[in-house]
Order: C-alpha cells, then sequence, then structure tokens
C-alpha cells in the first residue's frame, strides 16, 4: 500500500514523474487561466457595490490561497523529510519556497491596490493583512536559512524546522477575518453552503483557483527537477540521464 | 461592454490593470526562473561528469 509513498523517494523517479507531468500541468494550467481571465475581465457583471474594481479577486484570490497552499506544501514536505529522513522531501519543499513567496507579493499588491479604491487606503495593519506581511517574511527566512548553511543536509533540516513552526501562520491568516475585526472581507467561495458570489462571477474564479493550482505544480515540477540534478549530480542516473 | 469600456474597467482602470500587468508579470517570472534554474543545475551536472571523466582517465 505503501509502495507508491517510498518510490517518491527515489531521486530518478521523481525526476522521472517531474518532467513527465510538467508539460501536461502547464497546458491545463494555461487554457484554465485564459478563460478564468477572459471571462472574469470581459464578461462577468460587475459587482452591485464594487463596482468593476472587484475584478481584481481573478489574481488576487488565487495568489492568496497559492501563497496558503505552497507554505503548507513547504511545511509538510519538510516534516516528512525530518521524519523520514527523505532527500526528496526536502528537495520539494526548496522548490516551493520561491514560488510561494512571489505569490504571496503578488497576493499583498494586488490586495493593496484593491484596498485602496474600497477602503480609502492601500494599507492598514488589519489582522489578515499583517499574517499575510509575516508569511512573506517566513519565506524570506526558509529561503535564507536554507542558503546560510555549507552543508545542505544542515540547511534543510534548519529551514524545514522553521517552516513547520510557522506553518502555525496559516490558520491565522485564514480564520483571521473570523477571529478579529477586519477591514478584509469574510470568505467568498469557501463558505459552507452556498458561496456569496453569482455563479457568472464564480466560474471564472474557479477556474483562475485550478489554473493557478495547475501552474503551480508546473513550475513545482520544473523547479524540482533542478533541485534533484543539484543534489544528485554525482549519482551514476544522472549520467545515464543526461547522456540519453 | 463597449471596448472603451472595457478598458476603463468602470473607472478603476488604474487599480485593476496594473493588478492584471503584475500577476503576468509573476507568472512569466516564475516559468523562467524555474526553466533557468533547471538549465543551470543541468549544466552543472554536465560538468561534474567531465570533470569525474577526466579525473578518472
Amino acid at each position: 500500500m505503501w509502495t507508491w509513498f517510498y518510490r517518491l523517494a527515489s531521486p530518478p523517479y521523481v525526476y522521472r514523474v517531474a518532467s513527465a507531468f510538467t508539460p501536461w500541468l502547464l497546458l491545463t494550467a494555461g487554457i484554465a487561466i485564459a478563460y478564468g481571465l477572459i471571462d472574469g475581465l470581459a464578461f462577468a457583471p460587475p459587482d452591485y457595490q464594487q463596482g468593476d474594481a472587484f475584478r481584481i479577486v481573478y489574481v488576487h484570490a488565487p495568489a492568496a490561497w497559492l501563497s496558503l497552499f505552497a507554505y503548507t506544501t513547504m511545511a509538510v514536505s519538510g516534516a516528512i523529510g525530518l521524519i523520514w529522513r527523505i532527500k526528496m522531501a526536502h528537495a520539494l519543499s526548496a522548490a516551493a519556497a520561491p514560488i510561494g513567496a512571489s505569490f504571496t507579493i503578488l497576493a499583498l499588491v494586488t490586495g493593496s491596490l484593491w484596498g485602496r479604491p474600497m477602503w480609502g487606503t492601500y494599507w492598514a495593519w488589519d489582522p489578515r493583512l499583517t499574517s499575510e506581511l509575516i508569511l512573506l517574511f517566513l519565506y524570506f527566512g526558509v529561503m535564507s536559512l536554507r542558503a546560510a548553511f555549507e552543508d545542505p543536509a544542515r540547511g534543510d533540516r534548519a529551514a524545514a524546522l522553521l517552516a513547520i513552526v510557522g506553518v502555525v501562520n496559516v490558520p491565522i491568516i485564514h480564520f483571521s477575518v473570523q477571529w478579529w475585526n477586519s477591514l478584509h472581507q469574510g470568505a467568498t467561495v469557501a463558505k459552507f453552503g452556498k458561496p456569496a458570489m453569482d455563479a457568472s462571477m464564480l466560474w471564472p474564479l474557479l477556474a483562475m483557483l485550478l489554473g493557478f493550482m495547475l501552474f503551480f505544480g508546473a513550475v513545482l515540477c520544473m523547479r524540482l527537477q533542478g533541485e534533484v540534478l543539484n543534489r544528485e549530480r554525482q549519482a551514476s542516473w544522472v549520467r545515464e540521464a543526461i547522456k540519453a | 461592454m463597449s471596448v472603451g469600456g472595457f478598458w476603463a474597467m468602470g473607472g478603476y482602470a488604474r487599480f485593476v490593470w496594473p493588478c492584471i500587468a503584475l500577476a503576468i508579470v509573476i507568472l512569466i517570472w516564475n516559468l523562467w526562473s524555474a526553466r533557468r534554474y533547471h538549465a543551470q543545475a543541468l549544466k552543472r551536472a554536465e560538468r561534474a561528469i567531465l570533470m569525474a571523466g577526466s579525473k578518472a582517465s
């Protein structure tokens, strides 16, 4: 039953799977993002309160969601690397960090640009905004810590520990709008029962969420191949793979 | 929606379009940097193999 899990510890298997998945993930991501952007920007009706400014949601929400997902991926794979001493889990954790950081920047900047017309300010020390900013610092911390060690194995362990400690920030970000008074609006899509959005606005948003997730998968696979090669460059299978 | 109305975004163009542009930049940057990272790793691996080969001979 656990054979698939143990196969993921094999560098040549991971490299092969990542290179096979990349083009398909990129293709489907491109289709989903193109549909989401065209439908969301050109065909979805304007919001009755926010007008056309609400269309920022089509890049802001997927970026924010992905910033949490990438961090969770990084922390879980870091934990797997620490517990089972699987080098490939650390490689996955290292590959996820820069992608997650870039989407956190996107979420913060688009949120700020959305906040100006809606709240009258680009920035407020609001629980949601502040915890998302802390997430960005955590990403930078994890990447810096990994790079700070000469011994990559020690760098991996230190980065994994920080990622695991920092994962406490993920539920704080998600529930901040419920736990504290916040300028930020509450959940729109992930509400139990009926989402607080009309279907004509919701479908492009779901397509963008799916597209960003698939894109994350594609870029993660590409970075993972680089990570595997960097860690395994002396291995005989790398010689065979390059010759082929 | 007319073409002019589409670009005007109901008066919110200066907020909406920079967000879309930044999203596209981030997507392209991610693709470019991941490809570059992979290509550099390949080069390093090839160099390591060449060096190992020359040492052996």
